[in-house]
């Protein structure tokens, strides 16, 4: 099992060098690419199925025993979000194999895109607070270099503000790492679980738990610290935009998730009232930018704000049912976004504009274009039979359960404005005739398409067949809910077991 | 030492701020700079202060003779300064490819260069 644990992180890390090592021959490049993300994909669903099948694994570097170690971890949460990294990774990088150009890929873009791979699968991986600040800023900086490659003059504004923005965050996350390992003497997860209900301050350990929360909100994009995503998200190409849409902020939200529900658990009652205030805000401010724009790229910006609101509302109701949503949509979300970014690429491809008053006519000359992106819009609007009306209905129903009105309100509010903004990038770009009519010859997308299609059919495959998934879900979430397994795991069956939920 | 310490942490964070709130560009970053320093201050002393032996087992032994330095946080402040060394590094990069496409630090005047019109951003 050790192996597999490690894979994920190695596989994006030997590619990255490989690709380094051949970037003379674009060709060579272009296949060590693929053969890594294929590579990686298969790993992570190994993991997956080691997990489910034999519980949580952990390993600790040079044997190490924790907590004085390098822990690695892999619950079922980080393993089904492993899988879906892997997919994200195949799929974007089959989109990028068409779009980025020769420039770009002279200059490292692959091997940036496996090393962001990989800080995304360690953050996922790691088993201490340290060594999440260290693979966060892996991927922060992997991220920096992705998002700045190119000369244009909108990317480097845009960059300016996600680079200071997010050094603050990564101070704030230091600074909170620090002060608990001063108050508990540890870093390692497990170790803290066990030792935070002992030091006997709950006061001092929520205000660290606030600033957590401002740390991961600012990666997370939550109100009101989503200002820089928007004003970055647009201006790199659309395969690298489809990429950290999908998977960056989600790393902010799985963080979030991971400490409040096995670190921050002592005052419930106040921490994840802030929470749920938060995921409502979130929610409604998001899908309220979102309205606003007339830029494809900005819409689909603003609509990932307000998809976080939902998985931080599942967190913070803090049942099993609403850690089953938040894990369900979280999987949901990565994928569907991920496919809206690269219908939005593709459509831009054919009309040679992100502007929907200059867009038009799609629906007429490409249908199937339109039908493939009617799939993850409806998806994420919350419609059935796709992913996101389960992701959307578990949501709910657990804020109904917890007798949350403001939220489900808010999130009602969100869901009727997300499928109103779809409905305009839908009539704008699809069935407005084109205010001006194309010259050139018409473009080839067929190649852009297998990627979307292979994330349609995934949605799709939600939609319809939803139980599997949501065993899953339920199954970490149970796991979530009850940390006694994943200290065991890690700290060995003689540690004290930490104070039952409450 | 803990008392000078926290005093160096307290003004090394209000120069930080301070420098954070300026419209120049360059000197946000030294705000950030600064911070990061205060920051990493903070880890060590969380990890006490003593004054105490190395943190090195002597040869045929199992365990210390006298007490000593903690060797955690040391290690944790010296990842953290190249990890802050790196970004920075990045950071002035950034800065300086936008003074060259732009012709200026100043966030306001930056803010005012996008064609767009998008409010979003500095």
């Amino acid at each position: 099992m050790m192996h597999l644990l490690v894979l994920p992180i190695l596989i994006p890390l030997v590619t990255a060098i490989a690709v380094l090592l051949s970037t003379r021959v674009p060709r060579l490049q272009r296949t060590w690419s693929l053969l890594g993300s294929v590579g990686l994909l298969a790993a992570t669903i190994a993991l997956l199925h080691g997990v489910w099948g034999h519980g949580i694994q952990h390993v600790q570097m040079g044997t190490w025993t924790a907590p004085f170690g390098i822990t690695l971890v892999a619950d079922l949460l980080s393993a089904v979000l492993l899988v879906v990294t892997g997919l994200m990774g195949v799929a974007v990088l089959l989109y990028a194999m068409g779009t980025i150009d020769a420039g770009r890929e002279r200059s490292g873009f692959h091997a940036l895109y496996h090393l962001l791979l990989m800080g995304v699968a360690g953050a996922f991986l790691a088993g201490d607070l340290f060594n999440l600040y260290v693979w966060f800023e892996v991927l922060l900086i992997t991220s920096f270099v992705l998002l700045v490659l190119g000369t244009d003059r909108a990317q480097v504004r845009g960059s300016v503000t996600y680079v200071l923005v997010n050094l603050v965050a990564s101070l704030c996350f230091l600074l909170a790492v620090g002060l608990l390992y001063g108050m508990a003497g540890t870093l390692n997860l497990a170790d803290l679980a066990v030792r935070l209900p002992e030091v006997g301050a709950p006061g001092l350990v929520t205000a660290i738990a606030m600033l957590f929360l401002v740390a991961f909100g600012i990666k997370a994009a939550v109100f009101p610290l989503f200002f820089w995503l928007p004003a970055a998200y647009h201006t790199p190409p659309i395969a690298i935009s489809a990429l950290f849409a999908g998977l960056l902020t989600k790393v902010g939200v799985y963080a979030l998730i991971r400490v409040f529900t096995l670190l921050f658990t002592q005052d419930v009652g106040y921490t994840h009232t802030i929470l749920l205030v938060v995921a409502s805000l979130t929610m409604v401010t998001g899908v309220l930018g979102a309205v606003a724009q007339a830029d494809v790229r900005k819409i689909l910006s603003f609509h990932i704000v307000s998809q976080i609101g939902y998985m931080v509302m599942g967190l913070a109701l803090f049942t099993p049912l609403a850690l089953l949503g938040a894990i369900f949509y979280i999987v949901h979300h990565i994928v569907v976004k991920t496919n809206l970014f690269l219908v939005g690429g593709v459509a831009e491809r054919i009309v040679g504009h992100f502007d929907l008053g200059q867009m038009g006519g799609l629906y007429r000359s490409r249908p199937l274009l339109a039908v493939l992106f009617l799939v993850p819009a409806l998806s994420l609007a919350g419609l059935p039979p796709l992913s996101g009306f389960w992701a959307k209905l578990i949501i709910l129903q657990a804020g109904l359960e917890a007798e949350a009105y403001f939220a489900v309100g808010a999130a009602l509010i969100a869901g009727i404005l997300t499928l109103v903004s779809m409905t305009k990038i839908w009539s704008e770009a699809f069935w407005k005739p084109l205010p001006v009519e194309a010259t050139g010859a018409p473009v080839s997308v067929r190649g852009l398409l297998v990627p979307v299609v292979l994330l349609a059919a995934v949605t799709i495959a939600i939609g319809l067949y939803a139980e599997p998934l949501a065993v899953l879900a339920e199954r970490s979430a149970a796991e979530l809910l009850d940390p006694s397994a994943y200290i065991t795991a890690v700290l060995g069956a003689d540690a004290p077991v930490a104070a039952t939920q409450p | 030492m803990d008392t000078l310490l926290a005093l160096l942490v307290g003004v090394l964070t209000a120069a930080g701020v301070y420098l954070l709130l300026q419209r120049s560009m360059l000197r946000m970053l030294f705000g950030v700079i600064l911070l990061s320093n205060a920051v990493n201050l903070v880890v060590l002393v969380a990890g006490r202060t003593l004054r105490a032996a190395p943190p090195i087992v002597p040869e045929g032994l199992s365990a210390p003779e006298a007490t000593m330095a903690n060797p955690l946080p040391q290690a944790l402040v010296l990842t953290a300064i190249v990890i802050g060394f790196g970004l920075v590094a990045f950071a002035l990069v950034l800065l300086y490819r936008t003074y060259a496409t732009f012709g200026t630090l100043d966030v306001d005047v930056l803010s005012e260069e996008s064609e767009d019109g998008d409010a979003v951003g500095f």
